[in-house]
């Protein structure tokens, strides 16, 4: 399989890849059979597998997430696409009320192998409700995992990684990423739950994930021009996170800067701030600053620019790092 | 029309529908109809309908404009002005029937396909194209029209109408509400929920079903095992499927539903069975997933040439009206696509307005941040 793959072909890949080898392996979801997805990540899957391991389900998601447990509790491993970030919503009394909580009322005995496929995050010019980034709630949502992979490889492998996992997990997929190409070799080089150095630096840390990756991948390659060090750590794990790998790159450049689509308050970036700041808090320059969405509705695509962090806002924060 | 009775309405709550169609046999349930595909006036017992030949080419007017209104955004999707488009096409006359057939105090709760609808409502075209631009999310204030915002999380609206309609009771007024959703909807459980509340309420609501048979690539048969509208008689409210690209009988059964639900007798699940002749919106590829010989099986079933042959059968309207039709749908297109060009992007600092109705610190520190952070820039400082 190595070579070029988008995102998208490479999650396509990973679907295939887990129903070949687990005849338990279901997916389900709207439009997803004959369409193969809004975006074609379950594309050519129910022609080779059939209309009863690859389900187009009833319009409703409650339904969807709420028949995944049953089968889970069956001995399935179901895999739900949810169409988008902004419907998930009717779901999510199923997801954080049952989904998240079962196998700990069970003590243990019931095992909930449920992946819940996400498209998430803005950047691709919709109408409401398909850009948001819901990563916050469920990362505080004990009982769930919660993943977002930012390139290729990671979305092939992490996909996999993630079906295979006896634990329910929310898999968030960049959407406006599904078309960026990128090498996929033929082993997960990292377990699920690790973060991973994106690109080496000593001046300061941006901890990003998902869609922000790049654009803090960008940053860095700008500020190095302009003689600055920036180490890229992409989380691939928001729950749980690998504080290890953070706290260690934070300790060698002093200086943290968390980048993500969600409105800053109270999302993932006050968690790692808070947790930095207390593992760290004699190694820092300037306290962790954030930068990310505002504290409003996702606004109409033609304004989304000015909500998204872009690279000049990464650079806008390296610079108040620096500045303290 | 006359409020019909209760005792009227309940006999509608058991459709003479043999319980168990054979699947697939292509038995048709009752389908109320008052105007054949030929163009033919039929009559149909517990819908009568009069009109005066000049409703008759209103109606006709409407359907016009509103194909005009749907085609023109489709184009300006295409040259890249909008971001997206659900189009009507095909659903014409299951929305100005009904949307016909609402009183001025009546309140309708959309989808985001609703458009000869809200044309019906009076509420500015170029207002409804806000939203798929990109410029806002709503763009209208619902109050004015009675016509809400377009809802696109599929059903919520449903649970909003039925609320609404609850409200109406508590006031003792005789308007009623209409909510619209689709086939693929009826699935949600905010629907059955709706349904639920309308029942146990005796909610004045009409819940207005547009059976178009695809909810993106999924058949009807994907949501349903029973025609749509006995959903209803499990809740205990009526159910009635009308033809839905039968302008008439839209009209003449939603305005016995609405009529209904205002006296005092609870909801009424009306089913148009129709068909989406285009794609579910400008992103969607139907070739993936439906034969185009079904579509054009539908094509013969088209709402427009179907009045218009009963408007030249009866010799109804001239020349001359089809021209002043053509005319205003020519100045109708002209005003759409010029106004939606010359949309103005938003100032971005309309992400910071109206989050709260009062006053709210956090917002407004980061509006000055923002503003801040923008005046930073070159050019920036005019904001
Ligand atoms: C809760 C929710 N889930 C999924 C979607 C994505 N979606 C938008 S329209 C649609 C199909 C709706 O079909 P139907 O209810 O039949 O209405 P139609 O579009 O055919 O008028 C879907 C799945 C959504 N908008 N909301």
């Amino acid at each position: 399989m190595a070579g070029q793959l988008s995102i998208a072909k490479a999650l396509n890949e990973a679907l295939r890849k887990s129903l070949e080898s687990d005849p338990k392996t279901l997916l389900m979801g709207e439009d997803i059979g004959k369409l193969g997805g809004v975006f074609r990540i379950t594309d050519g899957l129910q022609k080779d597998f059939g209309e009863s391991r690859v389900i187009d389900t009833p319009l409703a998601e409650s339904g969807i997430v709420g028949t995944a447990i049953g089968l889970a509790l069956r001995g399935y491993r179901p895999v739900v696409e949810i169409q988008f970030d902004g419907f998930v919503y009717p779901a999510f009394d199923q997801i954080v009320s049952q989904l998240a909580k079962m196998h700990a009322r069970a003590l243990g005995h019931v095992k909930l192998p449920v992946t819940v496929r996400i498209p998430y995050a803005g950047g691709i010019g919709a109408v409401e409700h398909h850009s948001e980034s819901h990563e916050a709630y469920f990362a505080h949502t004990a009982g769930l995992r919660v993943v977002s992979p930012s390139n290729a490889h990671d979305a092939h492998w992490m996909l996999r990684q993630a079906i295979a996992s006896d634990d329910p997990v929310i898999f968030l997929e960049p959407k406006r990423r599904y078309w960026d190409k990128g090498e996929v070799g033929d082993a997960a080089d990292l377990p699920l739950h690790d973060a991973r150095i994106a690109r080496g630096g000593t001046d300061a840390t941006l901890i990003a994930y998902g869609p922000m990756v790049k654009v803090c991948l960008d940053a860095a390659a700008a500020a190095q021009e302009d003689g600055r060090s920036l180490e890229v750590v992409d989380l691939r794990s928001l729950s749980p996170v690998d504080f290890a790998a953070l706290e260690a790159s934070v300790k060698r450049t002093g200086r943290a800067i968390v980048v993500h689509e969600a409105p800053v308050f109270l999302g993932m970036g006050a968690e790692l701030a808070a947790r930095l700041t207390e593992r760290c808090f004699y190694h820092l320059e300037a306290p962790v600053l954030r930068v990310g969405g505002f504290h409003a509705p996702y606004p109409p695509s033609r304004v989304e620019e000015a909500f998204l962090p872009d690279l000049d806002r990464v650079l806008d924060a390296v610079d108040r790092s620096f500045a303290y | 029309m006359t409020v019909k009775s209760t005792a009227r309405a309940r006999k509608k709550a058991a459709p003479a529908v043999p319980d168990n169609l054979p699947a697939g046999s292509g038995a048709q349930p009752e389908l109320i109809q008052l105007l054949t595909p030929e163009g033919e006036r039929v009559e149909h017992p517990d819908y009568p309908l009069t009109t005066t030949p000049e409703e008759l080419r209103d109606l006709y007017r409407d359907l016009v404009l509103v194909r005009r209104f749907d085609a023109e955004a489709t184009s300006l999707q295409r040259q890249g002005e909008l971001g997206l488009w659900a189009s009507l096409l095909g659903q014409e006359a299951a929305q100005v029937g009904s949307g016909r057939a609402m009183r001025p105090g009546d309140y309708a709760f959309p989808t985001y396909r609703e458009h000869g609808v809200a044309w019906c409502r009076d509420v500015d075209p170029l207002n409804l194209l806000g939203m798929f631009r990109g410029v806002n999310h709503g763009g209208w204030d619902p109050n004015e029209k009675n016509f809400h915002l377009y809802t696109i999380v599929i059903g919520a609206q449903a649970l909003h109408a039925t609320g609404y309609a609850m409200g109406i009771t508590k006031d003792g007024t005789d308007d009623a509400v209409i909510a619209y959703f689709g086939d693929g909807a009826s699935s949600q459980g905010d629907v059955s929920e709706a349904f639920t509340f309308a029942s146990v309420y005796n909610a004045p609501v009409v819940f207005f079903c547009q059976n178009n048979q695809w909810a993106i690539s999924e058949p009807t048969t994907n949501q349903t095992k029973i025609p749509l509208y006995r959903r209803a008689s499990g809740f205990g409210f009526p159910g009635v499927r009308v033809d839905g690209n039968d302008v008439l009988a839209c009209l003449a059964v939603t305005r016995w539903a609405l009529d209904h639900a205002r006296s005092g007798n609870g909801p009424v699940l009306v089913e148009a069975f129709t068909y989406r002749m285009g794609a579910h919106t400008t992103s969607d590829d139907p070739t993936r997933y439906r034969l185009a010989e079904e579509t054009e099986a539908w094509r013969a079933k088209d709402p427009i040439s179907r009045l218009k042959a009963h408007l030249d059968r009866e010799g109804l309207a001239d020349e001359a009206f089809f021209a002043s039709v053509e005319a205003k749908s020519e100045e109708l297109g002209l005003r759409v696509r010029e106004g939606v060009r010359s949309m103005p992007d938003p100032d971005p600092t309309l992400i910071f307005d109206h989050v709260y109705a009062e006053p709210h610190t956090l917002v407004d520190e980061e509006r000055a941040e923002y503003i801040a952070y923008a005046a930073s820039f070159e050019g920036g400082e005019n904001l």
